[in-house]
């Protein structure tokens, strides 16, 4: 027998009984898995984003089957697949709304000043270490586009002016970009949600407008002209009460600043919305 | 029997497989932040080191020495570390579901931990007899889990301490913590 030959076949032959003793233990050792968690976890998107606080899409669908998480515990998953779910397990589910992120900062290069240049790390949360981050306003956006990457489901994209934009049909609630943002500019909001105000300044107006062009300097005007009392200001900041806007609109031509807006969803989203 | 007794002492302390001769760091990084999940990857260890080492040791013994293919000796050897990893994996998830949940990835990774590779190498390396090899195996894997809890037990206590500066905090701190934790397990050299 040539050595060739000799380290073939002994080689394989080793790989042959580890393979058959494998078999044979998966057979002896086998564990019975409740076949409905497979199920339900075919039905979960399977990006195990974390969203739902458990380890991971399998292990959602474990606690679901178990009744330890109701069956729309999934903030990616769309009502459909809640309702799927349901049906397998028998159980009813216990509608909530549908959540989508939205940036709350409009201040691009041309809005909004910057105290240096930076030239690190293309890392939101490293710029946010240099000096507190380059932008002169310590609550804006920072540009570097982390929850872009951090998005699973590229829902996220760089605009042409800097900012993330968000695509609202894409965007599943899961709440990654709003973890990883050092500034927490982006926010989840109801996808009913007609008005928003997109700053996150808590600075006095003052400061604002010396640094930012479109920011909220917290004049109250949009809280004055509201019919429906829908706005409150936190600390030089307008924000709108989700349950009370009906959208009408006549804060957006009062607002000195254009900062408060209706909430632009893309069409698909409008449907499911409405 | 003394010798053995000193072979055990060198192989946990003084040539400590992690510290010293720095073999599967990994896992000193990873699964370190509960002293539970270290005392399972540490038990798991030990009992794939010591099954893997001396089945190893005979089937070099037995079949590449006698074939006269010794150049195989990594091919086979990662294979026979791998089925039995494999064989863990599934024995476990069957006698102990929460170490099995609990070691979660790290329990395939010990098929890339290149200490149980390590030691199967130095078994040849150094001539031991099939005692020998049982022993060093064992207590190499020992030596690994008690740098495991320790590091584990140390980590715990400096998370709830919380004074740990904020750069510093998760891995980096661990590092500088190893490497002082090997500068201590350098001063034990010359015992032998």
């Amino acid at each position: 027998m040539g050595p060739v030959l000799t380290a073939i076949v002994t080689v394989g032959a080793m790989g042959m009984l580890a393979s058959l003793i494998l078999g044979v233990a998966a057979k002896v050792f086998y564990v019975y898995v409740d076949p409905r968690i497979g199920q339900v976890g075919d039905l979960l998107p399977g990006a195990n984003c974390g969203g739902c606080g458990y380890a991971g899409c399998t292990d959602l669908a474990a606690a679901i089957v178990q009744g330890n998480a109701p069956a729309n515990g999934c903030k990616a998953a769309s009502p459909e697949v809640a309702a799927n779910i349901a049906t397998l397990l028998g159980i009813s589910v216990e509608a909530g709304e549908r959540q989508v992120a939205q940036i709350f900062c409009r201040g691009d290069a041309a809005h909004a000043e910057r105290k240096f240049i930076y030239k690190g790390i293309k890392d939101c949360r490293a710029a946010q270490l240099v000096s507190g981050g380059d932008k002169a306003c310590t609550y804006g956006c920072l540009g570097l586009g982390t929850c872009v990457e951090a998005c699973m489901f590229n829902a996220l994209h760089m605009g042409a002016n800097g900012l993330p934009e968000v695509n609202t049909d894409l965007c599943t609630g899961c709440g990654n970009c709003v973890k990883i943002c050092p500034r927490h500019i982006p926010r989840l909001i109801p996808i009913s949600q007609m008005a928003a105000t997109y700053c996150s300044s808590h600075d006095i107006g003052k400061v604002v407008k010396e640094i930012c062009e479109v920011g909220c300097i917290g004049c109250g005007l949009c809280k004055k002209v509201c019919p429906e009392k829908a706005i409150e200001l936190d600390k030089f900041l307008s924000v709108v009460d989700p349950t009370k806007c009906n959208g009408c609109g006549k804060c957006f031509e009062k607002c000195p600043t254009g900062v408060i807006q209706a909430v632009v969803l893309t069409s698909k989203s409008l449907k499911m919305a409405a | 029997m003394q010798e053995y007794l000193l072979m055990i002492v060198a192989a946990m302390f003084i040539n400590n497989i992690v510290l010293i001769r720095f073999m599967g760091n990994c896992p000193v990084v990873g699964v370190t932040s509960s002293v539970d999940s270290a005392l399972g990857m540490g038990a798991a260890v030990v009992f794939v080191t010591t099954m893997a080492g001396t089945t190893c040791w005979i089937i070099q013994k037995t079949i590449l020495e006698v074939l006269g293919i010794e150049y195989l000796q990594t091919l086979v050897f990662i294979l026979v570390i791998a089925t039995l990893v494999q064989f863990v994996e599934i024995l476990m998830q069957k006698v102990a579901p929460p170490l099995y949940r609990a070691l979660g990835i790290f329990l395939p990774l010990i098929t890339t931990n290149c200490m149980v590779f390590g030691v199967s190498v130095l078994n040849i390396k150094e001539e031991h007899s099939f005692m020998e090899t049982l022993v060093f195996s064992m207590a190499s894997a020992v030596g690994f889990a008690i740098v495991l809890l320790f590091m584990a037990g140390l980590r715990e206590r400096m998370d709830s301490a919380g004074r740990v500066p904020k750069l510093l905090q998760g891995v980096p701190i661990t590092l500088i913590t190893a490497g002082m934790m090997g500068l201590s397990f350098a001063g034990l050299m010359g015992l032998d």
